[in-house]
């Protein structure tokens, strides 16, 4: 066990530094600096903006300067937002996104999982196929429809929602039932076939002939045993919502880490798109490690390698 | 003679001891056709009703954004005078002059878009532009992800323990972080390769589209990489591959002819499920502005666009997302139907 678990964090690392090194050198392969869309600015002024951040010395020097700030926290400076540090930003933003991304997870299970689980037991009505139905197509539509057909039905058409920002709590439901429309269909086929697999199990006979209610069979020996599959989805589903909000806060104009990720992509803004990039990917890599162990624990069946 | 009723003697015909005709012998073959993996594999397919019926949606969709474009009286790129903002169905000014003065006008089916385009054309030129994409990107990644899987599980050792080590580093890294950051940094180096002798083809095809394929061949190999590589792990143990070896053919052979020709079931239907995910990226980066290029179109940034007319033109967005939408779950419905008739071990 504590050997898979050192493998895996050992794994972890060397992926962050990937991504940190990945990041670095791609940013360094875009011409046309940070500086150049500022107006009227002379060629001495740049210099000493390139002298200000480092940007004039040897890239080697650069990468590992870089890396050792970055191991420890420090990101920089924002070059286009002036006197705001990298962490700063994304400590500001990244909650609005955090509160969005985990509500979203909340609902996917939610909702998901009960789904999934009355389709498996109605398996072969009308119920489920209507389930099957509805969860195929919401796998197969893409988040930035279902963010615009729920902006133009609830919040033109309709007018019950807000259209924009995140002022109350209604202006909440659109943006998070957008965000979770893929994960909850993908729990929901995970956790019909995972049902119907448990269901067919010996030991479900076992407790039938052993007299145990409809209830106590499906929710304490199935369910326990279906929902292991959905525990793996977690990781990836995580970084789904925190991806799949940079569409959600572009349309829902969301002050979130998102669109403050695609404003520093568009502006150039290195520091920023390299914090935010490590930041987030080191966020899923973790979240990973830790759905990967945590499904090792609960899951005696599986062999530790 | 008569027989005696009580004698035991067979009363035998001499007709039976004949030697039997050349159709009497056919008769008796009880051999059918052989069933070849392909026909049993499209027997089953063709009994799928959903499959079938998905696969006739594409071939619909591929006609109308491969062929239909080249006899369409307007182009994506034209801009029509006086056209702008055209419900579907209605005629500008100028054309309800042309058509009362008793000319032809070809109807805008489904309207024109702020810059007087024919919004028909661009959808049919953006769904072109997704379809290359998801078609495209899943050939290169069956191409890179059999080979590096069938090595890695060929041959064994150490030599797999690092190629999965690799493969294993590449899974982890969240993609979409990673492509948005690649599509954005490619560009410009694209940019400057298409100036250079040999390499014009780069500005024909776009360089957002060609960052596109490369961020797809870097990362999305992977999932195919070991799935085949469990399949080859397997079948490396077959008697076939030691018959092939002791009649003295190369590794590269065994690998070619008899490894991944058997494991050509999950190969197909892998592929097939790539195209929809390609797609889907490829739409999630066009409708962040980092896809391909203007004028040219893609589903993803058509409706990207549309949503600021949102109010006003919302069949503008709801056209390309509707047919994005078909798409990507047709090519889903039909690539669990290729599983179920092809590897059907692969359910579940």
């Amino acid at each position: 066990m504590g050997k898979y678990i050192l493998k895996r964090i050992a794994l972890a690392f060397v992926t962050i530094w990937a991504v940190a090194t990945i990041t670095f050198f791609l940013m360094n392969l875009v011409p046309g600096g940070p500086f150049l869309s500022e107006k009227a600015i002379s060629p001495a002024a740049t210099k000493a903006l390139e002298a200000k951040y480092g940007l004039d010395k040897p890239m080697a020097e650069r990468y590992f300067t870089y890396i050792s700030d970055a191991a420890h926290g420090d990101f920089g400076d924002s070059l286009k937002q002036r006197g705001r540090t990298v962490m700063d930003i994304i400590a500001t933003k990244f909650p609005v996104s955090a509160k969005l991304g985990g509500m979203a997870v909340i609902l996917a299970l939610c909702v998901g999982v009960p789904l999934g689980v009355l389709a498996a037991y109605k398996r072969g009505t009308f119920i489920d196929s209507l389930f099957s139905v509805i969860a195929t197509c919401g796998i197969a539509v893409p988040g930035f429809v279902i963010c615009t057909l729920l902006l133009y039905v609830f919040g033109v058409k309709l007018q019950w929602l807000p259209t924009l920002g995140l002022k109350n709590a209604q202006s909440y439901i659109m943006p998070v039932v957008a965000l979770a429309a893929y994960p909850t269909s993908y729990i929901m086929r995970l956790m019909r076939s995972s049902m119907l697999d448990v269901l067919g199990q010996d030991y479900m006979r076992t407790a039938k002939a052993k007299g145990l209610s409809q209830k106590v069979s499906l929710f304490k020996h199935a369910l326990r045993n279906a929902i292991l599959p959905v525990i793996t989805y977690v990781g990836p589903m995580l970084a789904y919502t925190l991806t799949g909000s940079f569409v959600t806060e572009k349309i829902f104009t969301i002050p979130g880490l998102g669109g403050e990720f695609i404003k520093a992509i568009n502006g150039r803004d290195y520091t920023m798109i390299m914090g935010t990039t490590i930041f987030l990917a080191t966020i899923m890599i973790v979240m990973n490690v830790i759905v990967d162990i945590v499904y090792k624990l609960v899951d005696p069946r599986i062999k530790l390698k | 003679m008569e027989k005696n009723p009580l004698s035991f003697q067979l009363k035998l015909n001499p007709d039976d001891f004949l030697p039997a005709t050349e159709e009497e012998k056919e008769g008796l073959v009880v051999m059918r056709d052989s069933v070849s993996f392909w026909k049993d594999g499209f027997r089953r397919l063709r009994k799928n009703k959903v499959a079938m019926v998905c696969l006739f949606i594409i071939i619909i969709v591929m006609i109308f954004a491969f062929i239909v474009p080249a006899f369409y009286p307007y182009s994506y790129e034209q801009q029509i005078q006086g056209a702008n903002n055209l419900a579907p169905m209605q005629y500008s000014a100028k054309e309800m002059e042309q058509i009362a003065a008793g000319e032809k006008v070809f109807p805008h089916f489904f309207g024109t878009d702020k810059m007087g385009r024919d919004y028909a054309i661009r959808v049919m030129m953006g769904s072109r532009i997704s379809l290359l994409v998801g078609i495209i990107a899943a050939a290169i990644i069956l191409v890179i992800g059999s080979v590096f899987g069938s090595i890695a599980a060929f041959a064994g050792g150490w030599v797999d323990l690092i190629m999965m080590r690799i493969v294993d580093i590449i899974y982890t890294i969240p993609d979409v972080l990673l492509i948005v950051l690649l599509s954005f940094a490619l560009k410009a180096p694209l940019k400057v390769l298409a100036q250079a002798p040999g390499f014009g083809w780069i500005s024909v095809v776009g360089e957002n589209l060609i960052s596109i394929f490369i961020v797809f061949a870097l990362l999305y190999w992977v999932g195919m990489a070991r799935m085949v590589r469990s399949q080859i792990l397997m079948l490396k143990e077959s008697e076939y591959v030691t018959a092939a070896r002791a009649l003295g053919a190369s590794s590269a052979r065994i690998i070619k002819k008899h490894l991944l020709t058997n494991c050509i079931g999950t190969l197909i239907v892998t592929t097939t499920l790539q195209i929809p995910s390609s797609i889907f990226t490829e739409s999630f980066l066009s409708f962040l502005g980092l896809g391909v290029a203007v004028p040219m179109p893609s589903l993803g940034s058509l409706a990207s666009d549309a949503i600021n007319g949102l109010n006003t033109y919302p069949y503008l967005l709801f056209i390309p997302a509707a047919v994005i939408s078909l798409i990507i779950l047709s090519f889903n419905l039909l690539g669990d139907g290729l599983r179920d008739a092809f590897d059907p071990k692969l359910k579940n």
